[in-house]
């Protein structure tokens, strides 16, 4: 062959590669890149997963996106659920909150962390998508120590790390949305794509509200999310133990099938059945004065 | 032949650089305020702070802590959950959208679940209470008051990367 006949089938193949996906392009880059030792696996592996994320509708919700969502959620769910308008004990909720959040898989969302009481009796919490926790009284009432109110945060925020919330939205209507946006269109959109992208909004949020308030999540989701509250206690120094502590006055308080977390999630019995057995040799964690005394200060009559 | 293979690697290695390059090289970020911190760890003092969109070089990894540069030359340690390999683009009409780059590779700010789509979402949903989710987000905790609240209650962090 000569140098000219060369030449050819190496441009088509460039250009072949070009006009594939992105995705496509990193896989096949990775796969050649490996196997001639140009790349780690380790790299290999972040670019295809990255170029994953990419195939998936899911991912294509961004943070600002998820934002707005979870605004709708909290906002709809606070129509049933009132605030309770306690500044000390909110202040409290968002420094503690915050501690935790901090040390999660996901510190940064689009509009941060932010934590509220609800007026309520009911055993109950909400982890809105981005990051909008709302805690029921109830709930709070079965923490009797700082340690086990921030296991109910951190299994919240675990809720939001895994944007649990976003995967009730419908695939029909992520799709219908995600047409709307694929098209390069003005930051105004015109009267049908708002009307459409309107309903496609608020069929998600009902999709979110109606898996948070009524139906729950499917177990795997709520060990994933009491999993991940165990590390994150443990990174910032809290007793991981205290959800344990806390599911035991919990199933006291709360009735099966009852309302609030009777009927969303897996009854404490059986979430603690679900912790990993070895909890219970993890060396015990002191509950200093300075600690029990600022809890007591601001949820001690919650 | 064997030419040939060797040019085919050729273009392979070119292929993985490019790929490779854009995928790790620059990220923008895709939180309203992203914090760049003096330290690859969440106890790490915060540096500064980046806006949305903000384009970074990337300079090196650390666990899930990236060692970034930002357009004026400030360095620091942002966590990936800050950033996305897509170009966001805040304006519409802009050179990288009209230069017909595709969905997959760009993000555009404020398109798509917005503003607007809010607004019109509160008129039909009147009862939906957004005067308290705006109370809520008027909560904020910076980082230095989350470790004064943690020290304060002699709560002992397990620092470092991670």
């Amino acid at each position: 062959m000569n140098r000219r006949n060369m030449t050819l089938p190496a441009v088509l193949l460039l250009l072949a590669v070009l006009i594939a996906g992105c995705a496509s392009v990193a896989k096949l880059g990775t796969q050649i890149g490996q196997g001639s030792g140009a790349i780690t696996e380790e790299q290999a592996t972040s670019i295809n997963r990255s170029a994953e994320a990419l195939e998936k509708t899911f991912a294509d919700i961004t943070p600002e996106q998820e934002y707005y969502i979870g605004r709708a959620v909290a906002a709809t769910i606070l129509k049933t659920y009132p605030a309770a308008d306690e500044p000390a004990t909110n202040a409290y909720l968002n420094e503690l909150g915050q501690a935790l959040a901090m040390a999660s898989d996901r510190p940064q969302t689009f509009g941060g962390y932010h934590f509220l009481l609800l007026d309520s009796d009911e055993v109950n919490a909400f982890a809105a998508p981005g990051g909008l926790v709302l805690v029921t009284r109830g709930l709070v009432r079965c923490c009797e120590s700082e340690d086990a109110l921030a296991a109910v945060l951190a299994h919240e925020i675990a809720h939001v790390q895994a944007k649990h919330g976003l995967s009730a939205i419908k695939k029909s209507r992520l799709t219908s949305a995600l047409a709307i946006l694929s098209v390069e269109a003005a930051r105004n959109l015109g009267d049908e794509d708002l009307k459409q992208l309107t309903a496609d909004f608020e069929g998600s949020i009902m999709d979110v509200t109606q898996t948070l308030v009524n139906s729950g999540y499917a177990r795997g989701l709520e060990k994933e999310a009491d999993e991940a509250a165990l590390a994150i206690l443990g990174r910032v120094g809290y007793d991981p133990r205290a959800l344990v502590t806390m599911l035991v006055k919990m199933g006291e308080l709360v009735k099966p099938g009852g309302s609030g977390f009777g009927k969303t999630h897996p009854s404490p019995q059986d979430r603690i059945g679900a912790l990993d057995p070895s909890l219970a040799n993890k060396p015990v964690v002191v509950d200093p004065a300075a600690r029990r005394a600022r809890f007591t200060r601001a949820v001690g009559d919650v | 032949m064997r030419t040939m293979r060797r040019s085919l690697l050729l273009v392979a290695a070119l292929v993985i650089g490019v790929a490779a390059w854009a995928a790790v090289q620059q990220m923008s970020v895709q939180v309203r305020t992203g914090q760049l911190r003096a330290t690859p760890s969440y106890l790490g003092k915060v540096a500064a702070a980046v806006a949305y969109g903000d384009r970074l070089t990337v300079v090196g990894k650390q666990g899930a802590w990236y060692s970034v540069k930002d357009a004026r030359g400030r360095t620091g340690w942002i966590h990936e959950s800050a950033l996305t390999t897509k170009r966001v683009v805040l304006k519409s009409g802009d050179a990288d959208v009209a230069a017909g780059a595709g969905g997959d590779e760009i993000a555009l700010a404020g398109k798509g679940f917005n503003e607007q789509v809010e607004n019109e979402f509160k008129a039909r949903e009147t009862g939906a209470d957004y005067a308290w989710v705006d109370r809520m987000e008027a909560m904020v905790v910076t980082p230095e008051q989350a470790v004064a609240f943690l020290a304060a209650g002699e709560v002992a962090p397990q620092g470092g990367a991670r």
